[in-house]
């Protein structure tokens, strides 16, 4: 080591060097001292100054608060039928905090599940929404067990995939109730930027929400009250245990008046008609069945309908999402002659007496123009009110109702609920039109004509009526009087709903009897125009059949099926209740393009009372 | 054998006056006790902490314990050297370490795109942990042969000594390491009474120079990755992550800490690297700091206790050698400290005798085995 000996040759003070070292050495115990005194400093400042905020931090590390989502109120039928239930689903959810490389998961993922680019599409649209730190977004809906089994063997390569058993909507009946009860699906953006804080608490761990029908309607008492839980995670978002919790409470069953029975005799009877059937039970008001065909299973709508299944369905042309017993504006056609009948007798326009003559068409004096008598040659010279009915002669009515005017038309038609709507608990109700003077100025900006009223009297020109308003007219007929506001829900959890009287229509008495008998005379009389709907039937029932045109038919033209597109055959429609006596149930048919009542919607009514009025299974003993 | 400069500095009059010896046990064995008990104390004290690191993960433990055994017989076999011997034969560690460094460079092994480790077939091992040990003991022995203070030569010379390996081991890439070794040796050269005008005028320089540097000469991403070190906070998912964790620990711990075990910080792994470098962490946040205190407690009393190690050593290669080992030592102990706690920039350094880890701890402890064989040399005089 010559290098390291060479200067030792030089001259060397030992003693300076070590005093130099010693200070050296002191210097640094001092420096020592200092910087210890940093760092304890320091921790001081962490572990003392700053304790809280940086338990605070610590706590919201590892706690989370978690929502536990209520489970949504069931839909009962009138005999405690489940309509809408909650079973479970299982989805395949993705924890993206902790999945890593999302494209090669999913990826990875569709060799052991069917997931097609639209369940990645939307799941890419559902993780860009407002979300939760280590929220699971779902991947895939209701896999079936094979996918589950599949996917449970290879669990363990997908950190953060996992399987959620939730409770999704489900609608047993399918398309039976499907416009009347809606359906539930999953929350969208519009939606959810639509909710308030508190709107948007209650939904924490709900993913669907009701959309149409009853399901809207009801909403916020099927939702029911989210719980919470506290739960401790470590840092993967794996839960390690609940601290504490806060039960969710259930939303509220709803039992309705709707009866699956009744409803599958409406349906079974349209036979795949277009058309729309409303019940109702005369001394609450409640719907015991609504019918709007065609239909469409809701069931589709719940975890997102496809893009193909929806297009199919709302580009058809026999509009199956349409719910026509709500917003299907008909013409009533002659179905609206018992309350103007009524309007006649009350206004002192007519009498029982009161007969005229009816050469097949009527003419005002001030008018070239022939009203045809649906009847070719009329109903015979001395046609009173009751055969009026009975045997629906338009020109009767012609005359009634240009010498009663529309005002007192009008006043008379709207007590039975007519041009408004009947506020039914389910939402897009249309209100129909029920003509006066005021609206005709409003719309149109032209007089009233008395051919106007010539028009109103059989139930065409501007009259439009949903079948929902015909069944809560022809109710209040049957209840002489008392028109209820019709609902579908008859309690909510243990409580009944209320009856709502809308209007008491003040009439004699011997004008009620006179026009239900001629309703009756119609069903049961050879001449009326529904006796094949009587025949046989071991109860008495009043009705009145009708026929709405479709197409204006020219002044000398003739009606001609044969020659006609079947979309422009006229719709046939039917009104009636029974029992006449002590009636229960009024309905309301109409079968688009049917062409006559009496053979068309008629025998739908009939099977409904007859299923309503007498059961099979009572009708066995 | 040829009469060495130690040999003939040990027959000076006045340099083998022997005050109170040490037990004669320990002086045999060429022990220091009041420093290897320390040094035990610090070590229980750290497995029972790594053992709640871990996740009381016994079989870390027990790796750990042998890790201890090894490195304690290190200790004691480091201990019985002739430092002489060591002193003649440092250039050749030195230069050993310098080749196995290169080989690193061209044969190396290793993760994550730095080179750390040479493998014989049967054994991995890092070279740097040779150049812990070899830079001091270079310098030490490089100046120990000088006139003091040391002329600018010599200066000169000792910073080749220093920035070699430093550069070598940066390029690993490994800047923690680099960092350490090269301020092992420039504490020797300081040690050594490197005059206040060049510690002022390289100071000077230094800071100077960071002006021109970042506005010309620095680009766009290297000057991110210096803010990002010093500032890793604002780094919040990255490496910001780590230090907002820490901090979070220690806070939260408050004074008497949330109880050994019971950290919930470190225990659902929200801390990172909680059983290596962020170990004190772990401890801040289940024994307070009440639990820093006495760990710092104890890393003061070892530094000082090799101070006086190094004070009363009578030859000047000693006395360099062991304050080099001695203030490293608290080199590591401040930056580990003071970056888990957010005070410096975060760079690799275990926590001394507490931390996870294996060759490093043989590295420390044979370091401290050579403090002891300078407390106890035979040729020189005892301390107490």
């Amino acid at each position: 080591m010559n290098w390291a000996g060479k200067d030792f040759h030089e001259f060397k003070d030992h003693h300076q060097e070590a005093r130099v070292f010693g200070y050296r050495v002191a210097l640094a115990f001092l420096l020592v001292l200092v910087m210890f005194g940093l760092l304890v400093a320091r921790y001081y400042k962490l572990q003392v100054v700053d304790h809280q905020d940086y338990v605070t931090r610590s706590d919201n590390n590892r706690i989370q608060l978690r929502p536990i989502p209520p489970n949504r109120g069931l839909i009962y039928d009138n005999h405690g039928e489940l309509l809408a239930d909650n079973r479970p689903s299982f989805t395949l959810s993705v924890v993206k905090e902790r999945a890593g490389d999302l494209e090669k998961t999913i990826a990875q993922l569709s060799e052991l599940v069917s997931i097609d680019e639209r369940d990645v599409e939307n799941f890419y649209k559902r993780l860009h929404q407002r979300r939760r730190p280590f929220e699971a977004v779902p991947l895939r809906y209701r896999l079936s067990e094979e996918e589950i089994s599949r996917f449970s063997v290879n669990e363990f390569q997908f950190e953060g995939v996992e399987i959620e058993a939730q409770l999704m909507r489900y609608y047993p009946q399918a398309a039976l109730f499907a416009h009347t009860l809606g359906y539930v699906g999953r929350i969208n953006e519009h939606e959810l930027s639509s909710f308030d804080e508190d709107t948007y608490r209650r939904y924490s761990g709900t993913h669907s929400i009701g959309k149409i029908g009853l399901e809207k309607f009801y909403e916020s008492i099927l939702l029911g009250e989210v719980g919470s839980e506290n739960i401790e995670t470590n840092a993967h978002g794996r839960v390690l245990r609940t601290l504490n919790t806060r039960d969710p409470e259930p939303g509220a069953d709803l039992h309705l008046f709707l009866d699956v029975r009744l409803q599958q005799v409406a349906v079974k009877e349209l036979d795949g008609r277009r058309g729309a059937v409303v019940a109702i039970d005369v001394n609450t008001g409640g719907v015991l069945a609504m019918v709007s065909a065609p239909s469409y299973d809701p069931n589709l709508f719940v975890s997102g309908i496809s893009y193909a299944d929806y297009r199919a369905l709302n580009e058809s042309r026999d509009l199956p999402l349409f719910n026509r017993a709500i917003q299907g504006q008909y013409p009533p056609g002659s179905t609206i002659k018992p309350v103007l009948g009524l309007a006649g007798l009350a206004n002192g326009v007519v009498n029982f007496q009161t007969r005229i003559s009816d050469p097949g068409y009527y003419q005002l004096e001030t008018d070239e123009r022939f009203y045809r008598d649906w009847k070719k040659g009329g109903h015979g010279t001395r046609v009173n009110l009751r055969q009026a009915l009975m045997e629906s002669c338009d020109v009767y009515f012609y005359d009634m109702a240009f010498r009663m005017g529309v005002d007192r038309m009008h006043a008379f038609g709207i007590q039975f609920g007519l041009g408004s709507k009947t506020a039914i608990d389910i939402p897009s109700e249309r209100s129909g039109i029920w003509p006066s003077r005021e609206w005709k100025r409003k719309t149109r900006g032209m007089h009233w004509f008395p051919g106007d009223s010539i028009n109103v009297s059989i139930g065409q020109g501007d009259v439009l009526t949903t079948p929902l308003q015909l069944a809560v007219m022809t109710a209040t007929i049957a209840s002489r009087g008392r028109h209820l506001a019709p609902r579908l829900v008859r309690s909510i959890g243990d409580t009944e709903t209320e009856l709502q009287v809308v209007d008491e229509v003040q009439v004699n008495d011997i004008y009620w009897d006179y026009v239900i008998s001629a309703m009756e005379g119609t069903v049961h009389d050879p001449r009326g125009t529904a006796y094949r709907v009587g025949r046989g039937a071991k109860y008495r029932s009043a009705g009145k059949t009708g026929t709405a045109q479709v197409v204006g038919i020219a002044q000398d033209a003739e009606y001609d099926s044969d020659t006609m597109d079947e979309r422009h055959w006229d719709h046939a429609l039917y009104i009636g209740f029974a029992p006449v006596e002590n009636p229960q149930i009024a309905l309301a048919v109409i079968v688009e393009n049917g062409e006559h009542g009496g053979s068309a919607a008629g025998p739908i009514a009939r099977k409904m009372f007859d299923e309503y009025l007498a059961p099979p299974s009572e009708a066995v003993q | 054998m040829k009469i060495t400069s130690q040999d003939f500095v040990r027959r000076l009059p006045d340099s083998n006056v022997q005050f109170a010896r040490g037990p004669a046990w320990s002086h045999r064995l060429r022990v220091d006790p009041i420093l290897l008990l320390l040094l035990l104390v610090i070590t229980c004290f750290g497995l029972a902490v790594l053992y709640s690191a871990s996740g009381q993960n016994e079989l870390m433990l027990r790796r750990q314990g042998i890790f201890f055994i090894i490195a304690y017989s290190a200790m004691f076999i480091t201990a019985q050297l002739d430092l002489q011997m060591l002193r003649r034969w440092s250039v050749w560690l030195y230069l050993v370490g310098i080749i196995l460094l290169i080989a690193v460079l061209l044969i190396g092994v290793g993760a994550k795109g730095a080179k750390r480790w040479v493998s014989l077939g049967f054994i991995r091992f890092q070279p740097s942990e040779i150049l812990k040990i070899a830079v001091p003991v270079m310098m030490a022995a490089y100046f120990s042969a000088r006139r003091l203070p040391p002329s600018l030569a010599d200066v000169l010379m000792s910073l080749v000594i220093v920035l070699t390996p430093g550069v070598l081991i940066f390029l690993q890439p490994d800047l923690g390491t680099a960092i350490l070794i090269s301020t092992s040796g420039l504490i020797v050269l300081f040690m050594a009474g490197l005059q206040w005008r060049y510690i002022f005028g390289s100071l000077a320089m230094v800071g100077a120079s960071i002006w021109p540097m970042w506005h010309f000469i620095m680009k766009d991403y290297q000057k991110q990755r210096v803010l990002t070190l010093l500032d890793p906070e604002a780094d919040k998912l990255g490496a910001g992550w780590n230090i907002i964790q820490s901090k979070t620990a220690i806070g939260s711990g408050g004074l008497p800490g949330k109880g050994l075990f019971n950290g919930t910080q470190s225990q659902l792994d929200f801390l990172p690297e909680s059983h290596t470098d962020f170990i004190i962490a772990v401890m801040a946040e289940e024994l307070g700091l009440y639990g820093v205190l006495m760990l710092l407690a104890l890393y003061l009393l070892v530094v000082a206790r090799g101070l006086i190690i190094a004070f009363a050593a009578r030859n000047m290669f000693n006395r360099l050698l062991a304050a080099s080992i001695t203030l490293t030592f608290f080199v590591y102990v401040f930056v580990n400290v003071g970056m888990v706690a957010g005070m410096l920039p975060v760079v690799g350094v275990p926590l001394p005798l507490v931390s996870l880890g294996g060759t490093s701890i043989v590295t420390l402890l044979t370091g401290f085995g050579l403090l002891m064989a300078i407390a106890t040399d035979p040729k020189n005089t005892s301390v107490s």
